[in-house]
């Protein structure tokens, strides 16, 4: 791994079934198909790779049955890969991550990820208040001391100019803006290198949207974060990310610079994708 | 610095049935610092396009372009890596087009001083040359904080130039940058570019004005349709 | 030569201590288990007894799977040997094993308590045997039993210390009064039964032998002697005990027990008295002369002549 490289991505696949010797000719983004209609076996992701350099901001922008969200899932550890390498700067002494030991993984992806998903039921807890959401992050990194954490998730909830009365307030009782902002106080509590959104504006109010996607912006800009964006919405890819992967059927069919991939999109999933865009 | 070697560029469609569009052929050509290379053409003849594949917006069909960095690294930056053209596009190569990319809700002073502060500098430096570039220009105080979204055309395309040369880039490209502006900025424009050509900065643009561009231009392109 | 031969006569004509042997040895394989890894809840069969759940079956069949004919039981509920179900325990276990009783603690080979610990320490060679109404410690935060497990094995435990945060936030310190979730050489997180605070440190490096058994829930464990347990504590909000600063034992005197609050209607009026009654009367009849003496863990001279 070159020495600015944060995250190595070789051959990541997903897939749900056996598989067959049939399958990589009757699916894929040429078959226009996830499903192997010989064996049934799905394939969410197959052979995804790419490196992700510090401080980068890469976007992965795919429509449904891409892969996009899996590819994130896998990378978080939700989801196990059924093949592929994953490698972190400094960790694990280069070995494949996916290769850990559960409880190994979860100490890896608490330290060193943070995550925001789109809906804000699987990424947060309704039945503890924000600070309490915000404290399980610090808490999994071993930090017990009360009086940091209170001030530590106070701090972050400011940075994402969450008022700060709503600390010991219950999620489900605020609006969808202010829970994905939540979210990001949440991912942010132990300063990872890397953060990962997958459609964190989808569902949200035009307005509010906007408000988030500043807010990410801004706080990339003043911690220099590596941050993988996965969203199906063009705008917010050309908003955020400097580089970009197209997905189709779980592979990758383009990547390039944002805005190359917007400007002068060579394949012909991305230019169709391109050219949908209102 | 810059060295263009039998650059093509064709577009090939895939939507509605397929077309290939060529933009333009086997370009050749070379930019020293201080030189300031004009391009000039009929419209269709591909000058924008030309200057899309040296910043990388469009990925060149065949050919070279070779760009020598502030270390002395010379690159084929048609076929470099992306995370490469993405720090070179930061540091050192500039891009006034004329459409000024509009990041909604952040202030015409932070939209200019946050390319310095992406590059390493101070923000309090990068702010008062924001500013004193801001007023150079011509743009009134009471717009300093405002957002861009509903400045005016000729306001936009002033901070699309502040915007590339703030962080004094070795390569500047340049497309059509005074289109829009009235006489006087247009004047201060070209003040500043000059300025800048005397400090080295290697220059390639695209002027409408014919006038214009042979004043400024140490060498004109002539591209054909 | 057979078991009947050796034992003492028993009043019962149920077999010695109740259970069937091959009963008792599962049980016992389960506890040398529990005892291999400390805090570790292990499974055992618990079959359905003549005895109802919720009336100490646990901590019965673990003290039924390993007393014998030379044990000395001493049985006790809430501390006091004289309360209905500490008595009808006895009883039962006299009944089938015909094995002498004590009221002293320092006489006692088998321990069997619910809800707290004699208050004279334990020495070794002495076995604690407590009663538990629920062994998952993470139950509070979880529900499914697949999941609480798979968090002991990943040392996956922050949602209970969430549990604390939360409760830190609303009430301004950990409100836990009994059953307080400690870490038990320095891995898994357990229940240590509903003993008050006050008891948790006779736990941590303990002389005695504790082995914890949950009928209803078909769960024993254990803390084998000196092993860490301590309580789950924020680095800035040391555990703290029960306060009964300025109040005394109105039996013995003893102010540094654990003191149950009695209420007495016809006079209107409460008084503290020691919880464990044991170890009231023993100072009362002048047979503990200190608390120094006690602490120091010698052994009675009538036990050490026997």
């Amino acid at each position: 791994m070159s020495s600015d490289v944060l995250l190595q991505a070789r051959g990541i696949g997903k897939r749900y079934g056996a598989g067959c010797e049939a399958c990589a000719e009757l699916t894929g983004p040429q078959a226009g198909v996830n499903r192997c209609p010989r064996c049934g076996t799905v394939h969410a992701l197959c052979d995804v790779s790419f490196d992700l350099h510090e401080g980068e901001i890469l976007g992965i922008v795919g429509e449904s049955g891409s892969g996009k969200s899996t590819l994130v899932q896998c990378l978080y550890f939700d989801v196990d890969a059924s093949e592929g390498e994953l490698r972190l700067r400094g960790e694990a002494d280069g070995e494949n991550l996916f290769d850990l030991p559960r409880s190994r993984k979860r100490r890896v992806r608490g330290r060193l990820m943070g995550m925001v998903y789109q809906n804000p039921l699987r990424g947060l807890r309704m039945d503890i208040t924000s600070g309490a959401n915000v404290a399980e992050k610090l808490l999994e990194a071993d930090v017990f001391n009360f009086r940091r954490i209170r001030d530590r998730a106070a701090e972050l909830l400011a940075s994402t100019e969450i008022p700060a009365g709503y600390l010991d307030a219950f999620p489900r009782s605020l609006s969808g803006g202010m829970q994905q902002r939540i979210q990001i106080a949440k991912a942010l509590a132990n300063n990872p290198p890397l953060v990962l959104l997958d459609e964190v504006t989808s569902g949200l109010d035009v307005s509010v949207q906007a408000r988030v996607l500043d807010l990410i912006r801004e706080l990339q800009r003043e911690r220099g974060m590596s941050m993988i964006v996965v969203s199906h919405d063009m705008g917010v890819i050309r908003l955020l990310a400097d580089r970009t992967l197209v997905l189709k059927n779980g592979r990758v069919v383009e990547r390039g610079l944002t805005d190359q991939i917007l400007e002068d999109p060579q394949h012909p999933y991305s230019q169709l994708l391109v050219h949908s865009t209102l | 610095m810059i060295r263009v070697q039998g650059l093509t560029k064709t577009f090939h469609m895939h939507v509605r049935g397929g077309a290939v569009l060529p933009a333009f052929q086997d370009v050749s050509f070379h930019v020293n610092p201080g030189e300031f290379v004009g391009i000039s053409g009929p419209s269709g003849s591909g000058k924008s396009s030309l200057l899309k594949c040296l910043y990388r917006t469009y990925l060149p069909s065949r050919g070279e372009i070779w760009y020598t960095d502030g270390d002395s690294v010379t690159r084929n930056l048609a076929s470099e890596d992306e995370h490469v053209i993405i720090s070179l596009r930061r540091q050192e190569i500039g891009y006034v087009s004329q459409f000024f990319p509009v990041i909604p809700r952040v202030s015409a002073l932070d939209t200019i001083a946050n390319g310095m502060v992406a590059r390493g500098f101070d923000r309090t430096e990068s702010e008062e040359r924001a500013r004193s570039l801001l007023a150079r220009l011509g743009i009134s105080r009471s717009l300093w904080d405002m957002f861009p979204s509903t400045f005016s055309g000729g306001e936009k395309q002033r901070l699309n130039i502040i915007h590339a040369v703030i962080t004094s880039p070795r390569l500047l490209l340049l497309d059509e940058p005074t289109a829009s502006l009235d006489a006087e900025s247009a004047r201060e424009a070209v003040a500043l570019i000059t300025e800048m050509k005397q400090q080295g900065t290697a220059m390639i643009g695209v002027f409408h004005d014919r006038a214009l561009l042979g004043r400024l231009s140490d060498r004109v392109l002539e591209m054909s349709a | 030569m057979k078991l009947d031969d050796l034992v003492p006569p028993r009043s019962s004509p149920y077999n010695f201590a109740f259970l069937d042997e091959g009963a008792k040895r599962e049980i016992r394989r389960a506890l040398l288990k529990a005892v291999a890894i400390p805090g570790h809840q292990v499974p055992f069969a618990s079959p359905e007894l003549p005895i109802a759940r919720g009336w100490g079956t646990g901590g019965l069949q673990v003290t039924m799977s390993l007393i014998g004919p030379q044990d000395v039981l001493k049985i006790i509920d809430q501390g006091c040997d004289g309360s209905v179900n500490a008595v009808n325990l006895r009883k039962l276990l006299v009944a089938t094993t015909g094995v002498r009783t004590t009221y002293d603690s320092r006489e006692a080979t088998l321990l069997q308590s619910r809800h707290r610990l004699p208050e004279i320490p334990m020495q070794e060679g002495q076995i604690a045997v407590l009663q538990v109404p629920l062994p998952e410690p993470l139950r509070l935060v979880e529900p499914s039993e697949v999941e609480t497990r798979r968090m002991h094995a990943d040392g996956d435990y922050a949602r209970m210390w969430v549990s604390l945060y939360e409760d830190v936030v609303q009430n301004g310190a950990i409100s836990l009064a009994s059953g307080y979730p400690c870490r038990v050489n320095d891995s898994y997180i357990m229940s240590p039964s509903p003993i008050p605070r006050w008891d948790i440190r006779r736990l941590n490096q303990s002389r005695q032998l504790t082995l914890l058994g949950a009928g209803r829930e078909k769960r024993v464990y254990a803390v084998p002697p000196y092993t860490s347990v301590q309580p789950l504590e924020f680095e800035d909000m040391p555990f703290t005990v029960e306060d009964f600063s300025g109040m005394s034992c109105v039996r013995c005197g003893s102010t540094d027990t654990f003191l149950d609050e009695i209420y007495d209607e016809a006079t209107g009026t409460s008084f503290r008295a020691c919880s464990d009654t044991g170890y009231c009367d023993l100072v009362r009849s002048g047979q503990v002369a200190s608390p120094a003496e006690r602490d120091s863990g010698r052994v009675p001279a009538e036990a050490a002549g026997e």
